[in-house]
């Protein structure tokens, strides 16, 4: 079993054991993770993991073939979507055409007075920073506005946590960088517990306070982003991270490494394991390819494997000398699903 | 080609059918609007006063529109939960759910009208009901007829809404009823208008069905022209008459096509595949139960009925009135002889409409650079839509008091009724073909002549392909239709010469059990035939083509 971080509390959002199959299909399979209060997960893997079937899920849009998902020790499997109180944000938005930006915000609010309404719908404008938009139609809006109101709309009605899906990755990648920390910022200071959906590592990173790794339906690991990256739980998750190449600890030593592997560990090495240093050993340069802030060389350690090394600038000799820095810790067993059982 | 001969070409084919629509469609309707302003020496509204001062007209124009509106809001009424079941949810036996429903819009409207009025006349199986030559009657022939316009227009249209736009609703709180209310109505209102506006334009126009259920009690604008026209001979009266047939009916379809553009614009849909969950008995079992209740009763029961019936001859179980069909003279002429003009003319017709429709719509799916051009294909392709507004009887009404003398003499022609059927369905060959056309996506043009074809080829080997796959479905369409036409026909069909449908028309109206049992099984036939036609088209019905 992977350890889902602490120990199982009463309160915020569980999900025990969770089984989702469509047909003979699997979507998800014995998924057991847990969303503290304020806290913000993040399930990040490739596409078609299961990592939209497990939000789906939680929100009660799929029903589960076994397993249980819990809101404060309780269990939510007979309560339907619309009594759950959890607030979800689509990849493009799902606003309501046939409203204004305004009613939108307000769709949730249909219990209060009209001008409690307003204030509210106001509020959230502000907090998005799109003030004085509530008149506006939704054809009216840029991509990026359109999710920042589909946000401000799932929390217009304070749900006690807020389910996200991929809601940025419809979004050119500069806009995306940018509404990722717009993002983190609201989710903290309106104190959210979420769960969001993405396949963009960068974007779990900034928003997530721990992030859930999903591969073919199955839990990989949950942590912290610094432990993730430091000790991620198998080769697998080290691999999805990016992780190349995989050296034991003498091999680490010869290449400049100054830390210490346990019995059955292995480093893995990223691209910012190998740094450029001319008292380093020395490797072949087997390629170099320029990206947008670096030239990233790719060297050939003794073993045959490679790994990519940050350069400012292209270099002319066959070799470069080079100094590890750091690594993943990683379990030395192959890929696969050696976490498990 | 040159550049040059290519213009020429595609001018010579707008030509032709131009040509075609301006003699036989846009020259009868302007000859009988003239005529409703002009005695024939002089300019009046004589026609006008002369019939709007009768109590008769105010009576047709207003049972008209009643019963116009009514079978309206009973078509979406009853329409929309079985668009909900059949087109977003799944089960088993759906897929043959969904087929017949739609029987009784292929049927045509004389043997719809013969289906009710045996079912509801005083000896019939609902007899007992006192329906037989009332409004109620009528109206239910109209819904028994349309329902499946409803299904089907606003079902194809559910199934590609976004099913995560409710959800988004119901993350918000929503419960079902106020997501249903609040998103997915007015997501669906362009679809409902547009059914709505096509069941008015039919219901309006189902000559067939009130020629043989009103009993000259009750009367539409339609069977007040053809009253006028051939009883009282007062064209003047049926022209004004019908000058107000094609306001009401143009001025309902510009009034749809405006709110169906305002609401259309914000829309999203699914791309392509429909979305369908199974069906759960706990939510839905109201949809169940209306569409159960239509499919028995409303549609299941006359047909039923009218097969039953059709087996007996004064009470007694015979296939007596079949083996008559080919034996018994009536008016000089057998069903079997009916049947061979209506196949003839069906089938001359089908060749002109199908000809016509694929230069049409090779011509409107053309896309020029030049705005100029663009608007100017627009309005062709509109045009060549026109007749679907008009109704047959007026095209029927128009024909005969203009081609009936030089220049242009087709009265006693028999090329009169293949023409004016082909007119009826030219506008359901076009809808048909120009779908198959333009789902060509452009840029697989754009591809064939940078891989070398020279514009004839990539025509031949690219676009005509296309067009093939939808020529099946609008034979049938052409088909189907051009066989059951009864407007137009009823107006043109000579005494001694008619049709299958007028056959049946003027059987069913003849007092005596031997014509009424002859009628009976003349319209199992045509509705045989009618149905086998529509079946074998619909299976080559290409998935881009969605009106009905």
């Amino acid at each position: 079993m992977v350890t889902v971080g602490g120990k199982a509390g009463p309160a915020g959002l569980e999900v025990v054991d969770a089984t989702v199959h469509y047909g003979s299909d699997v979507g998800i399979e014995d998924v057991t993770v847990e969303v503290r209060p304020g806290e913000v997960v993040g399930l990040l893997g490739p596409s078609g993991c299961g990592k939209s079937t497990l939000l789906r899920a939680i929100a009660g849009l799929e029903p589960l073939t076994s397993g249980r998902i819990l809101w404060d020790g309780s269990d939510l499997s007979a309560v339907p979507v619309h009594r759950r109180g959890f607030g979800m944000v689509f990849q493009d938005g799902q606003l309501f055409s046939t409203m204004t930006v305004g009613r939108n915000i307000a769709y949730g609010l249909a219990g209060m007075p009209r001008a409690a309404q307003e204030e509210r719908v106001a509020e959230m404008l502000e907090l998005i920073g799109l003030t004085g938009y509530a008149g506006r139609r939704t054809t009216e809006l840029s991509g990026g506005e359109a999710q920042r109101i589909a946000l401000a709309r799932s929390l217009a009605p304070r749900p006690r946590a807020l389910l996200l899906d991929e809601p940025l990755s419809a979004l050119d990648t500069t806009l995306r960088r940018r509404l990722a920390q717009d993002l983190a910022r609201i989710l903290r200071e309106t104190g959210t517990t979420a769960a969001y959906v993405t396949h963009d590592h960068q974007e779990a990173y900034t928003v997530a306070d721990r992030v859930a790794i999903l591969d073919a339906g199955r839990l990989l690991q949950v942590a912290e982003p610094e432990t993730l990256r430091a000790r991620p739980a198998s080769r697998r998750v080290a691999d999805f991270l990016g992780f190349s190449a995989y050296v034991p600890a003498d091999e680490a030593r010869e290449l400049g490494w100054d830390g210490d592997l346990g019995p059955g560990e292995m480093l893995g090495l990223g691209p910012a394991s190998l740094q450029l240093d001319s008292s380093g050993v020395e490797l072949p340069v087997v390629e170099q390819s320029l990206t947008v802030d670096d030239i990233a060389i790719t060297v050939e350690l003794p073993d045959g494997q490679r790994v990519r090394v940050s350069s400012p600038s292209k270099v002319e000799e066959s070799s470069v000398r080079v100094r590890l820095r750091g690594g993943a810790i990683t379990p030395a067993g192959p890929g696969g699903d050696d976490t498990r059982g | 080609m040159s550049r040059l001969g290519w213009r020429a070409g595609w001018a010579l084919a707008a030509a032709i059918p131009a040509a075609f629509l301006v003699v036989f469609f846009a020259w009868p309707a302007a000859t009988l609007v003239a005529r409703g302003f002009h005695d024939g020496t002089t300019w009046t509204l004589e026609g006008f006063t002369a019939v709007f001062e009768s109590r008769r007209t105010w009576r047709a124009v207003g049972f008209t529109l009643w019963s116009a509106t009514t079978s309206t809001l009973f078509c979406l009424a009853l329409g929309l939960p079985g668009a909900y079941l059949l087109f977003r949810t799944r089960f088993r036996g759906r897929d043959t759910l969904r087929a017949l429903v739609t029987i009784p819009f292929v049927l045509p409207t004389v043997v719809v009208g013969v289906a009710f009025g045996s079912l509801l006349r005083t000896d019939g199986l609902l007899g007992w009901l006192g329906l037989s030559g009332t409004p109620v009657a009528i109206l239910a022939a109209m819904v028994f007829f349309n329902y499946s316009v409803v299904v089907r227009t606003v079902g194809t249209f559910w199934a590609r809404l976004d099913p995560r736009l409710t959800q988004a609703a119901a993350t918000l709180g929503a419960s079902p009823w106020r997501v249903f209310r609040s998103v997915t109505l007015p997501a669906l209102a362009p679809a409902i208008l547009s059914a709505a506006a096509l069941v008015f334009l039919f219901s309006a126009s189902s000559y067939g069905i009130v020629m043989v259920l009103g009993q000259t009690r009750y009367s539409t604008i339609e069977t007040e022209i053809w009253f006028l026209t051939t009883q009282l001979l007062d064209l003047p009266s049926a022209a004004a008459l019908s000058i107000t047939q094609l306001v009401i009916v143009t001025l309902a379809l510009w009034l749809s096509g405006r709110a169906q553009h305002r609401m259309t614009r914000a829309l999203r849909l699914q791309p392509d595949v429909a979305e369908v969950t199974p069906l759960r008995m706990s939510m839905d079992w109201g949809s169940v139960l209306v569409t159960l209740l239509v499919a028995v009763v409303l549609l299941g029961l006359p047909l039923a009925n009218l097969l039953w019936r059709s087996l007996h001859l004064s009470g007694r179980l015979t296939p007596d009135n079949f083996v008559r069909l080919g034996t018994q003279e009536i008016f000089g002429a057998t069903v079997w002889g009916a049947l061979r003009t209506s196949l003839q003319t069906a089938l001359a017709a089908t060749a002109i409409a199908v000809t016509l429709g694929v230069l049409v719509a090779l011509v409107a799916s053309r896309r020029p650079r030049r705005g100029g051009a663009r608007a100017a294909l627009s309005t062709l392709e509109s045009l060549f839509l026109l007749p679907l507004g008009v109704s047959a009887v007026t095209v029927g009404f128009g024909y005969l008091i203009t081609l009936n003398r030089p220049p242009l003499d087709l009265r006693s022609s028999l090329i009169l009724i293949p023409i004016a059927q082909a007119v009826v369905a030219l506008p359901l060959v076009v809808r048909t073909l120009l779908p198959t056309l333009r789902a060509i996506e452009p840029r697989q043009l754009e591809a064939a002549a940078t891989l070398g074809s020279a514009p004839l080829q990539v025509f031949r080997r690219v676009e005509l392909p296309h067009l093939r796959r939808g020529l099946g479905l609008a034979i049938g369409f052409a088909f189907a239709t051009s066989l059951g036409e009864f407007g137009a026909t009823s107006f043109l069909a000579r005494p001694d010469n008619p049709t299958l449908p007028v056959l049946i028309f003027r059987l069913f109206g003849r007092p005596g059990a031997e014509s009424y049992g002859l009628a009976l099984a003349a319209s199992v036939v045509l509705a045989l035939l009618a149905g086998v036609t529509m079946a074998l088209a619909e299976r080559l019905r290409p998935k881009e083509v969605t009106s009905w």
